[in-house]
């Protein structure tokens, strides 16, 4: 298969505030520093981390929500980055996003019938005779009743109005998807009937997928391809089976033994981190995660040298000094 | 663990709120026992009215709009809840049963350092004077494992991480060494690894302190690592309850088992999610008879018409509000 999307080197830095005197900025906040990975056309990579680890910048500066401050990324052979406001309007037909807050993302003024013929209008795909027909047919394809239409989002539950969010996306007949945390906010049977739903588009719109999400158990059942990362980088990349079976990072391993399992008689053996997520104008000398790891192996050497990603086994990449020699603990 | 006297019962708890379409019943009819020592986890999805029920224990339903209705009861230790006059209750509240909210940042008071805040629940509740509060204040954040708590007793929420807030809200409930600790979805705005930090706390301070605690969460993963008992709201009701081993390995009720299989597992691999068909009902318009029929797989005339009580169940402590219980071989295959 060969690669839709490749991204190289993103870096994405916010300029530090200017002091009272407009003398000396404060040292930038370092989002995304460094990142690199590729999608096959027609499968899933899940972009998995905390609270600023800047897995939403990276799936904000692909889409040109805010630009890069260094880097590459390739569309089916097209430099994104590079691109001037019209073709990169054209080229944003095919590449949609969904967003977590379905309720904050539709306009509350706008029935959902409108909401979902608006991009047909802005990108000139149906004529006004066809868009009622088209927009049933979206409806239907999220597994809505055209009957949905005249409604306004408010008289809508939660899964349904994400939903709408699908449809709205799905209207331009994109080829790439950015899911960013699209079943967070929604209740748990809920969640999985929208997560059958994608991953039953992927199959019948052959779409590829960018999925950014914290919750690793959601992850597993969408990702062909998990990239974890930690302050601004990916720490760990690789097929979403030997990921979870043998993570080769520390903190894969810690990510996954903090997962509540729903089960009560699984052992427990939660590696529990210490302290909190490094701050991004300020992050930690040579491996980031050094103040917290909890490798027996860690030593000097974490805190002075950066560990580049690596190939550990076939297709499995980390960034650990260590990576060869895993840590006991959790196995799945 | 049954034979012992539970610390706090509700009878037939009703809480209602008037909305502009009409009474919203968002608690109707909910009984629970509360034993001395145990954690009882209480699940349910949004809407169901989980939250509205701890609310209610500590009378922190704002009426209007709500109400909670006559004949509801809420003991704890011999007295009603429910009865107790505004100056009586403010001596149980915070004291002797205190809660843990999930969002810790919009529970702090902005404006006070957090060091003040918690020393507040003892200069109130005990008396002491501001400096010998503020010795336990730093005492019990150092407990809560604040790292260099003298320092931090004297910064502001705002300069403090969702984990370190959510810390500061568990020490301030527990400055009285409460009885009754309700922890409302206390790690849901937390990060993974943070709220295996805070499950871990709490779970270290219930066996140092003896406390009750009531933990109230939409996650199943949650309750199965730390309850010993587990009871399932849906709609306003109970609809089971079990010891946290027999829920997971035999439920009862269809909804229990559609949530179980919802869930999204780490070893569950790339295979469908189950999921359960259409959405939790608004509360001003329940179903008729069972309120899970129009949602379930095995609903049949009798569902529709009759609403289930709790019926026992199979094992000793467990029942569910269905008829399947009494009927199963109604029960259709998965």
């Amino acid at each position: 298969m060969t690669a839709l999307v490749q991204v190289d080197g993103l870096v994405k830095h916010y300029p530090g505030r200017r002091g009272w005197l407009g003398l000396k900025p404060s040292a930038p906040v370092r989002a995304v520093d460094g990142v690199s990975f590729s999608i096959a056309a027609g499968s899933t990579l899940a972009l998995v981390g905390e609270t600023g680890s800047g897995k939403t910048t990276v799936g904000r500066t692909l889409l040109r929500l805010v630009e890069a401050t260094e880097g590459r990324f390739s569309f089916d052979g097209i430099d994104v980055f590079g691109l001037k406001s019209g073709p990169l309007r054209a080229l944003r037909r095919r590449m949609q996003v969904i967003f977590q807050d379905p309720s904050g993302s539709l306009n509350p003024r706008m029935t959902v019938g409108d909401a979902i013929a608006e991009p047909l209008i802005i990108h000139r795909l149906a004529s006004r005779a066809e868009r009622p027909v088209r927009v049933a047919e979206l409806l239907g394809e999220v597994g809505l009743d055209p009957s949905f239409a005249p409604r306004y989002p408010h008289e809508l539950s939660g899964g349904q109005r994400q939903r709408v969010g699908i449809a709205r996306a799905l209207a331009v007949r994109p080829d790439f998807l950015i899911c960013d945390e699209p079943v967070t906010a929604l209740d748990v049977s809920v969640q999985a009937q929208v997560l059958n739903l994608l991953k039953d588009l992927q199959r019948s719109h052959k779409l590829t997928y960018l999925f950014i999400a914290h919750d690793l158990a959601v992850v597993r059942h969408v990702a062909d391809e998990v990239a974890v990362m930690y302050a601004g980088q990916i720490v760990e990349r690789g097929p979403v089976d030997r990921l979870y079976a043998d993570p080769k990072h520390p903190y894969t391993r810690a990510l996954l033994s903090a997962v509540p399992v729903p089960d009560p008689r699984a052992p427990r053996d939660r590696i529990v981190l210490s302290g909190e997520v490094p701050s991004p104008t300020n992050p930690p000398s040579g491996c980031r995660f050094h103040p917290r790891c909890p490798h027996p192996l860690k030593d000097a050497f974490c805190s002075s040298d950066v560990p580049g990603l690596r190939e550990v086994t076939e297709g499995q990449w980390a960034s650990c000094h260590y990576a060869e020699k895993p840590m006991a603990g959790t196995t799945l | 663990m049954s034979e012992q006297a539970p610390l706090l019962s509700i009878r037939d708890l009703k809480t209602y709120f008037v909305t502009g379409a009409g009474a919203a019943r968002a608690v109707d009819g909910v009984s629970l026992d509360l034993y001395p020592g145990e954690t009882l986890g209480i699940v349910g999805e949004s809407g169901s009215g989980k939250t509205v029920t701890s609310l209610s224990i500590l009378r922190l339903i704002p009426e209007p709009p709500g109400h909670i209705m006559p004949g509801s009861l809420i003991e704890f230790e011999g007295r009603n809840l429910l009865t107790l006059s505004a100056a009586e209750l403010r001596a149980v509240r915070g004291n002797q049963i205190a809660m843990v909210f999930q969002e810790p940042m919009s529970s702090l008071n902005p404006v006070f350092t957090v060091g003040d805040q918690i020393a507040e629940v003892v200069r109130v509740h005990l008396g002491l004077s501001k400096p010998e509060a503020w010795i336990r204040a730093v005492d019990m954040l150092n407990q809560v494992g604040v790292p260099d708590a003298d320092v931090r007793a004297c910064e502001y929420p705002h300069q403090l991480s969702g984990g370190t807030c959510q810390r500061v809200m568990i020490a301030m409930a527990l400055m009285c060494r409460p009885k009754v600790l309700i922890a409302d979805e206390p790690t849901t705005a937390l990060d993974v690894t943070v709220q295996a930090q805070i499950l871990e706390l709490l779970e270290k301070k219930q066996a140092e302190m003896g406390m009750s605690v009531m933990l109230i969460t939409h996650d199943l993963g949650i309750v199965a690592g730390a309850a010993d008992r587990v009871l399932v709201m849906y709609a306003g009701q109970v609809v089971e309850t079990a010891k946290t081993e027999d829920l997971f390995a035999n439920p009862q009720h269809p909804y229990t088992a559609g949530l179980l299989a919802s869930v999204p597992r780490l070893d569950g691999g790339r295979g469908s999610l189950t999921g359960i068909p259409g959405s939790v009902p608004p509360a001003t318009d329940w179903p008729s008879g069972c309120r899970f029929h129009p949602r379930c797989p095995h609903a049949w005339d009798k569902c529709r018409a009759q609403e289930p009580p709790l019926l026992d169940g199979p094992n000793p402590g467990q029942s569910a509000r269905c008829w399947l219980v009494e009927e199963p071989n109604r029960r259709k295959a998965p």
